[in-house]
Formats: C-alpha cells, sequence, structure tokens
C-alpha cells in the first residue's frame, strides 16, 4: 500500500510538472504580446509595454521564464525593482495588471467561494441522488419508482443556468424570501446566516442537476447489485431485508459513487462558471472567465494548473479510498 | 410421515407473453439421512421447485400453489404459504441452501469470518465469541486448514474449491435438517467436485441432515444421491433409486440423458450422443407429453405417436419405487 501510494503521488507529480509546462506555452504560443496585454487593450504606449516586458520577465526566453515560474512557486517572486517593487509570495503564480495584484491572492479570494459552493452542493446532492436511487430501486414499479424517474428527468433537462434563474424569479423577486445576490461573498465565519443566505440558491441550482444523474446511477445500481449472487446467499442465510439492503447491497452497489462524486467535485473546484454567474459569486469561475475575457494570462496560467491539481488529486484520494472500501483493490495493490 | 412432503406444488409466473408453467405439478418425498437428486436441463424447474421451498421467489413476481410439509423440529411446517417472517426464520437455520458459482455467491466485501458469523448470529442471541468459535469449527469440518487464521481472508483469496467449502460451512453453521445444494459442483474443476460430493456425502452421515441434490450431471449424482428425480419442461418424467436408474431406465428422456454422457469403455471413435431438439416453451406446452417431439420411441407406443402428443401419461409405478411418466412399457427401451 505504502509502495502503491508512493508510486502513485511521484507519477501527480510528474503529470502535474508536464501539465504546468504544458499550459505556460501559451505565454510562448499564443499571438499576443503578453506585455502589451498586461496594460489593458486600448493602451499603445511602447514605453510602459517595455516596462512591463522587463518587469514581468516577457523578455527572457519561454524556458527561462518557466523555470522562474517554477521558482516563484516555491520560492516567491519579486517583480521591478526600486520603488515599485512587488513582492509575492510563495506560492506564486505571477502578477496580474488586470487585477492590480498578485495572483495567488485572486485565487485565494475566490477559492473559498468556490469550496463552499462545492461542498455545500455535494453534500445536499449526494443526500438527496442516493436516497432517491435506494427508494426508487426499492420500491421499483411502483409510484415512488415513477416519481424519482419524472425528477431525474427534470433534473438532467433543466440546464443549470435556467434553474438557478428560475430559482431567483421566485424565490428572490417573486417570494422575496431571499434577498438579492450583491456580488459579494460573506466568509462562513463572519457570518453563517449571511452566508447561507448567499450560497443556499447555488447550492440548490447545481445539486438538483447532479441530484438527478446520482438517483438514476444509484437507482440502477441497486437494482443490479440486487440480483447478485451473494445477495440470495444473505437470503439464504435468513437475514432481514433491512439488513439485506443496508449491509450487503449498499455498500456493494455505492462503492462506484466513490469516483463518481470525487471527479464531480474536482470538477466544480475548477469553477461552476454558470452557476457563478447566474448568481453574482465572486469564485474562481468567474475569475476564469473574466481572465479568458481579458486575455488576463497569469491567472489563466494559474487557474488551469489549479484544476489540473485539483483532478489529480481526487483521483488519487478515490483510488485509496476505493482500496478500503473494496478488499480487492487492497490486494491487488 | 416422510420429513419432507411436497405435493402437487405449481409455481407460475405471468408474463407478457403468457403464463409460464416453470413447476407443473410435482410431488415427492424425502427422508432424513437420504439424498434425493433432482436432474434435467436448464429450465426443467429444478432451482425454480427449490426457490419456492425456501421462500425466495418473489410474491409479486410468481404465483405458487400446492404443499410442502416439512416435519422438523420446528413442528410440522407448511412452507408454501409460510408468512415472511416466519420463513426467513426457517431459512439459514432449518433450511440451509449453497448455490452454483462459489465465485459470486460469497459477498466480495465481507472476510469469510464476518460472513460465517453473521449467519450464525441471526439465528442464535449468544456471543459473538460463541459464534466465531463455531464458524472455526465449522471450517475445520470442511477441511479448510488454519481455520482460525483464515477468518480474516477475503473470499478472493480462495480457490474455487474452497470457496465452496467455504459455502457448506456457512450454510452449516446452524446444523439445518434440510440442505438443498443447487448445483454444487458445476462451476468446479472435475477433481474438486468429487471431493465437495464426498464431503457432502461425510458431513451428511454425521449430521443426518437430508439433502436435495440439484443437477443436471447424472455423473455427479451416481455417487452423490440415493434416489434421482429426473424433471422435465416442470413435471418429474422418472423417480427412481439411484442404482436402478441408472440399470433400468424406462423414461426414453432418462435413456437419453445417460447415453450422453461420456464413458471411458464406450469405445474409440465413438461419437457422443445427444439428445436431438430443444426443450418446449414453458408458455405453450403441448397437450401430451412434454417429450414426445423429441423422443426415438414414439413408434412403439402402443396406440403410437398421436396417442404420445395427445394424452399425458401419467407417473406410474413400474417396478416397486421406480416411476416413470411413458405410455411404453418398461422393458422396451
Amino acid at each position: 500500500m505504502i509502495n502503491y501510494l508512493a508510486r502513485r503521488i511521484a507519477i501527480s507529480i510528474a503529470i502535474l510538472f508536464a501539465v504546468s509546462f504544458a499550459v505556460y506555452l501559451i505565454f510562448a504560443i499564443l499571438p499576443f504580446d503578453p506585455a502589451a496585454l498586461t496594460c489593458g487593450k486600448s493602451c499603445n504606449d511602447p514605453g510602459i509595454i517595455e516596462a512591463n516586458r522587463k518587469r514581468l520577465g516577457y523578455d527572457l526566453p519561454i524556458w527561462t521564464q518557466y523555470v522562474v515560474f517554477l521558482k516563484g512557486l516555491f520560492l516567491g517572486r519579486t517583480f521591478g525593482e526600486g520603488a515599485a517593487t512587488i513582492f509575492c509570495p510563495a506560492p506564486s503564480f505571477g502578477y496580474s495588471f488586470q487585477e492590480h495584484a498578485c495572483v495567488t491572492n485572486s485565487i485565494l479570494e475566490a477559492l473559498p467561494v468556490t469550496l463552499s459552493l462545492a461542498i455545500g452542493a455535494l453534500v445536499l446532492w449526494l443526500i438527496l441522488g442516493v436516497g432517491l436511487g435506494i427508494v426508487a430501486a426499492r420500491y421499483r414499479g411502483r409510484a415512488a419508482d415513477t416519481g424519482s424517474t419524472i425528477f431525474v428527468l427534470i433534473g438532467t433537462s433543466l440546464p443549470t443556468f435556467l434553474t438557478g434563474l428560475l430559482l431567483l424569479v421566485f424565490v428572490v423577486v417573486k417570494w422575496r424570501i431571499l434577498p438579492y445576490p450583491s456580488g459579494n461573498y460573506t466568509p462562513l465565519f463572519e457570518n453563517p446566516l449571511e452566508w447561507l443566505n448567499t450560497m443556499i440558491l447555488p447550492w440548490i441550482t447545481l445539486a438538483f442537476a447532479y441530484a438527478a444523474l446520482y438517483t438514476r446511477f444509484v437507482r440502477n445500481a441497486v437494482i443490479e447489485t440486487l440480483s447478485e449472487d451473494f445477495i440470495r446467499t444473505a437470503r439464504a442465510k435468513g437475514l432481514s431485508e433491512k439488513v439485506v439492503l443496508r449491509k450487503h447491497t449498499l455498500r456493494a452497489a455505492l462503492a462506484p459513487l466513490t469516483t463518481m462524486a470525487g471527479l464531480d467535485f474536482a470538477g466544480l473546484l475548477g469553477g461552476a462558471i454558470l452557476t457563478e454567474a447566474v448568481f453574482n459569486l465572486p469564485g474562481l469561475g468567474r475569475l476564469s472567465l473574466g481572465a479568458v475575457v481579458d486575455f488576463d494570462l497569469p491567472i489563466i496560467v494559474a487557474t488551469t494548473i489549479l484544476a489540473a491539481t485539483i483532478v489529480i488529486f481526487m483521483n488519487l484520494l478515490v483510488d485509496v479510498l476505493y482500496a478500503f472500501i473494496d478488499p480487492r483493490v487492497r490486494v491487488a495493490a | 410421515m416422510s420429513f419432507l412432503e411436497v405435493s402437487d406444488l405449481r409455481v407460475e409466473f405471468p408474463t407478457s407473453d403468457g403464463l409460464v408453467k416453470a413447476v407443473d405439478g410435482v410431488t415427492f418425498t424425502v427422508e432424513r439421512g437420504e439424498t434425493l437428486a433432482i436432474v434435467g436441463e436448464s429450465g426443467s424447474g429444478k432451482t425454480v421447485t427449490n426457490l419456492a421451498l425456501m421462500g425466495l421467489l418473489s410474491k409479486r413476481g410468481s404465483r405458487i400453489s400446492g404443499s410442502a410439509i416439512m416435519k422438523g423440529d420446528a413442528g410440522n411446517l407448511e412452507l408454501i404459504d409460510l408468512a415472511d417472517e416466519q420463513m426467513r426464520k426457517i431459512r439459514g437455520k432449518n433450511i440451509a441452501m449453497i448455490f452454483q458459482d462459489p465465485m459470486s455467491s460469497l459477498h466480495p466485501y465481507y472476510t469469510i469470518g464476518d460472513q460465517i458469523i453473521e449467519a450464525h448470529q441471526v439465528h442464535n442471541e449468544v456471543d459473538i465469541e460463541v459464534s466465531t468459535a463455531r464458524a472455526i469449527e465449522l471450517l475445520e469440518m470442511v477441511g479448510i486448514p488454519d481455520a482460525a487464521n483464515r477468518l480474516k481472508a477475503f473470499p478472493h483469496q480462495f480457490s474455487g474449491g474452497m470457496r465452496q467449502r467455504v459455502m457448506i460451512a456457512m450454510a452449516l453453521v446452524n446444523s439445518p435438517e434440510l440442505l438443498i445444494a443447487d448445483e454444487p459442483t458445476t462451476a468446479l474443476d472435475v477433481t474438486v467436485q468429487a471431493q465437495i460430493l464426498k464431503l457432502l456425502r461425510e458431513l451428511q452421515s454425521e449430521l443426518k441432515m437430508a439433502i436435495i441434490l440439484i443437477t443436471h450431471d447424472l455423473g455427479v449424482v451416481a455417487g452423490a444421491a440415493d434416489r434421482v428425480n429426473v424433471m422435465y419442461a416442470g413435471k418429474i418424467v422418472e423417480s427412481a433409486p439411484v442404482g436402478e436408474l441408472y440399470a433400468n431406465p424406462l423414461m426414453p428422456y432418462t435413456h437419453g440423458l445417460l447415453a450422453s454422457i461420456p464413458r471411458m469403455d464406450r469405445g474409440h471413435g465413438k461419437r457422443l450422443s445427444a439428445i436431438a431438439g430443444q426443450p418446449p416453451s414453458l408458455i405453450a406446452l403441448p397437450a401430451g407429453c412434454a417429450f414426445a417431439p423429441r423422443c426415438n420411441f414414439t413408434e412403439r407406443v402402443g396406440g403410437g405417436p398421436d396417442r404420445c402428443k395427445s394424452t399425458m401419461p401419467a407417473l406410474t409405478e413400474h417396478t416397486p419405487g421406480h416411476f416413470a411418466r411413458c405410455h411404453l412399457e418398461g422393458a422396451a427401451l
């Protein structure tokens, strides 16, 4: 197990280096002058551009730039010299002239928003999806099953921006249960109620779509597992239906859910762009979207590397978890 | 009165294509310490008969009628219309079952110790230590070396034959009065088959239990059973003590089955004989003998093939203890 883990971590790190380099190449490959981009779209003062080029190191060859970038990740990085010096501490992803801030700071501001959104939605959709899926499988072909099928159909057909807008129209505009989204984010530990007010609709929006997928998946997995030979064995032992379902069926049926939830969660941490846009949440999705629109290359590089890191880490976590769930994996590993 | 008396057992499955008569008026008895083999090809009703006895058929999907009275430690029980909860208490305690595929019949996520102990705990209100000791005792009884340590092993760490031994240990943990073995050796290597059958035989004489051995393999039956019921299309077509059946098969179907066993003494270059045609659909059974369309002997019947096709022969006793369902006179084969 330890060997396996060490090997997996080594591979993950190698992949991360490859990804970061590939992403970094956009500075060299895109038909833009990164230095020109730093002073805005309508700016064409060659003096500022050249000064920025030197400050940000865009005058160096791409390889050197990448090495400097990597060094900054571990040691922090100083831009410019003299009075105009800006220091971005490690891990430094560079400096964004659009945001006028170290990229790491922009990301650290956006990350809690996206984390709140993703974790809340994950909890909600797991409870809803797994619960409904089990009920639908247990009462297959009856009213509860039909109800869940209708839920799945609606959930998978409605795009999140539509669900989000509908929620806004009814809950906020018509019924006035919640205030208008302010575009600000209140951290959980500052004002839990305010935090909840901001996050509840985005959670429901995201969870609705995912819960539908999970309901369908869990229903099918439970039904399939119930027809396994080892379930027949459990019944033949004289176990009650409750024990057969809870102990013998669910563990086997829900194991693949670990993979699914882990990867979906990782995907969301990269930024739920539509949901963040609809509810005006200052998360990673909005940050990346803004960066793409403004060609804010340092931010694009940083968010992409971050998203890749999260996906790679979640993959690793899922594999380790799986070994705990399924003894056959443990031995093979 | 016999230990188990099954009379006129019928199991029907309503389907969209029509009523499937899986078991069509089956009557037999089993004594304590006796092994009754039920032989037939796929779809002959042998497994369904026993699932009905175990109460493992879905009440929503099947119609069961007839009677199966077990005169056991729990008094006289009518197994066919026992309440679910009562049946559950008998399953695994008074009647136990082992299945065809030991690879898939054990739960992959639990240790074999967990699974055997669970089978004991569900029917006995004793400390876990008592159940553990019982599990070790049973594993030793079925010939698993180093039983105390093997309790912590998972099913995938055992070979097929060893897994079937574990299944047998689990089935016998509550000293059942009746063991139903559904194709217990079909998935195993031939040498292992012989070991498992020998083990069942030994355990039977030790524990004085009745065994119903379901198989499609008459080769297995020869050494393992006392009496044989041959089933075809949901009906018993021949029933005889095992030696008598081999020496003197009365029903052409049994004759065909015996002829299709590969034998060393039959000489080189002879093709293995097979019964031509397919078993009939259980939805539209012919009025007469279900085997008539595949039978080579209809010409020899008094009244000719027409009689076979129009009238169902009764199960009649030709010599003491030897019953057959055929219009042919006994010696004609």
